[in-house]
């Protein structure tokens, strides 16, 4: 081999590589490989379990658009995502925000807005559906019944089970178990922005408001950027959720339920396949920009 | 003058200067989304404790008249087999990964070899990659492995889909380690493992504890990988809940779907209020800036 080869150098490093091998094998043949082999089969002509493979030149990922389920499957992820990533971020910002400076019982509160992350969203989705049922007025349940009570009846509505705007309402407990991680990430970014840095613009005239607006708010960019990445590519993702609440319903149809329904009840792996690939797609260009920015920002 | 904008607001607004009034308001918003935050808790232990001619969603915010335990015996009863294949996979499948994690983290920290930055980089996509996009073939090379349906198949899933994040928590915590430690017991003539026993493995512990308690909630509370590649023997508590308490149930027993949901929970929320300090890290490691 060539002259740079040290023997003493990579004496060095060779067990290291040795040691974590079979963890790179593992991640290449489970991550990378069947990503591949999941690919091949999107581009085949397999449309049920005995078609040899082939080749069909990514047909399937234009004949997609054409089956009248996707394209509302794909509205239906936009406005969850829209809804989900959206309120997550405005209620954890808002919490952290309250809770900055220090409140009484801090730790009580975090607890709270914490705990539904420890829940399976299969759990939650079985209290959800309750909560959330579309029963008419006079046989009220659920939250529906809760504003009833409170004289609210102009909140009442038939939440998921709206044909149009039904996501937004499927997102409600996605909220409710993902915004205290959000606040628990902006509580962090608040606190180590430099006490000094507020200090220095009060002492300069600023408001309170105009530290926030000058100083506080620009030091959370990073936050922010992470807690969307975490949050889109959840939401990108979500199928308990609805399963618990919905089960396979047209009017919850989403990519992530899309695979599952191609493959066990229309026995259709190509399509399936296809529908897993622009799922991938769609968190490989939410993600990867940002695992390089992140894994240079290091490096730093 | 310019005094004036920040001291001659309107009546209302500047009552909200006032650091007192202001503490109390923040405590006020704070409180009531705590309410918010409870309720669905609310329905469920009330629901649960419920008999089932009382468990209606027409009285669902009411207290039971007389609480019954009858909910929380059926639903022990019905997911009993899937909390033990439950506490078989979680507890298996996060040791083993955090086992590999620990290897793999001292190596990407301390022990580098050239491209380790990309090995750690195609690792850290695994961590967010839908897993939708591997499951057929999974499931196909399961099938071959005469894994599919088994316990050992998902456990093996999980360890696999597992390296990523507890490589990532392991690699930061290690980078906390002075690298002059790992030098002075490199020029004493230690080996890599030899470092790693005697310098690395004896400061662990907490990134051991923010591992397994990551690694048992995600593991405990799947359901895709469950549903995919399990069968009726293997399938954990959160198939069983969702095929007695899912969309499609037979007869709608309230009581005991949310006894059923209460006591699937009831593990990972112990672990929360316990461990709550290693949970919050490894939330923390996930946003990847531990």
């Amino acid at each position: 081999m060539s002259r740079r080869w040290k023997p003493g150098r990579s004496r060095r490093w060779l067990p290291g590589l040795l040691l974590v091998s079979p963890s790179i094998l593992a991640i290449g043949l489970f991550v990378y490989g069947l990503i591949f082999w999941n690919t091949r089969v999107a581009v085949s002509g397999r449309h049920d379990e005995v078609t040899p493979y082939g080749f069909d030149k990514g047909k399937n990922f234009v004949d997609l658009w054409d089956d009248p389920s996707w394209p509302p499957a794909v509205r239906h992820a936009l406005l969850f995502t829209l809804v989900f990533v959206g309120g997550a971020l405005l209620l954890g910002a808002f919490l952290a925000f309250l809770m900055e400076k220090g409140v009484k019982a801090e730790a009580g509160f975090r607890a709270v807005y914490l705990f539904p992350m420890a829940i399976s969203f299969i759990a939650s989705g079985v209290v959800w559906r309750w909560l959330m049922n579309p029963a008419p007025p006079e046989r009220a349940v659920g939250l529906n019944q809760l504003f009833g009570k409170a004289g609210l009846d102009a909140l009442a509505n038939d939440w998921w089970q709206n044909p149009r705007w039904g996501m937004a309402a499927m997102a409600l407990p996605a909220i409710w178990q993902m915004s205290g991680y959000v606040m628990a990430l902006y509580l962090a970014g608040f606190r180590s922005v430099p006490e000094e840095l507020r200090e220095a613009a009060r002492v300069d005239g600023a408001s309170e408001w105009k530290v926030y607006r000058y100083v506080v708010f620009p030091q959370l960019r990073p936050v922010t950027l992470s807690a969307l990445i975490i949050l889109g590519h959840i939401s990108l993702k979500v199928f308990d959720l609805i399963m618990a609440i919905a089960g396979k319903q047209i009017i919850t149809y989403v990519p992530a339920i899309a695979t599952y329904v191609e493959v066990f009840d229309s026995h259709d792996p190509a399509n399936g396949a296809t529908i897993a690939t622009y799922l991938l797609l769609a968190v490989a260009l939410l993600v990867i920009p940002y695992l390089v920015w992140s894994v240079r920002a290091e490096r730093r | 003058m310019s005094v004036t904008t920040t001291t001659g607001r309107p009546g209302p607004l500047r009552a909200l200067r006032d650091p007192r009034t202001l503490r109390a308001l923040r405590f006020t918003v704070l409180l009531a989304l705590v309410l918010v935050f409870l309720m669905p808790v609310y329905v469920l232990v009330v629901t649960s404790f419920k008999s089932l001619q009382e468990a209606d969603p027409s009285t669902a915010w009411n207290l039971p008249r007389d609480w019954s335990l009858e909910g929380w015996s059926a639903a022990w009863e019905s997911l009993r087999p899937g909390l033990e294949n439950s506490v078989k996979i979680a507890v298996s499948g996060s040791l083993i990964a955090a086992v590999l994690g620990s290897l793999n983290g001292y190596v990407l920290s301390k022990w580098r070899f050239p491209g380790a930055d990309a090995v750690f980089t195609l690792f850290l996509f695994g961590m967010f990659i839908p897993y939708q996009a591997v499951m057929i073939p999974l499931a196909g090379l399961l099938t071959d492995m005469e894994l599919v349906g088994t316990i050992r198949g998902l456990v093996l899933a999980h360890v696999v889909y597992g390296i990523p994040i507890c490589t990532l928590i392991f690699r930061n915590y290690y980078v906390t380690i002075p690298d002059e430690l790992i030098e002075a017991a490199r020029v004493d003539g230690a080996g890599m493992l030899r470092t790693y026993a005697s310098i690395v493995l004896p400061v662990s512990a907490p990134a051991f504890a923010v591992t397994l308690i990551w690694q048992f909630t995600s593991l405990w509370n799947d359901f895709l990988f469950a549903v995919f590649l399990g069968a009726p023997d293997s399938w954990p508590v959160t198939v069983m809940l969702n095929n007695t308490a899912g969309s499609g149930a037979v007869a709608v027993q309230y009581n005991q779907q949310m006894a059923s949901a209460l006591l699937a929970s009831l593990p990972t929320l112990l672990v929360y209020l316990l461990l709550g300090r290693f949970f919050m890290r490894g939330l923390m490691a996930g946003a990847l800036k531990g």
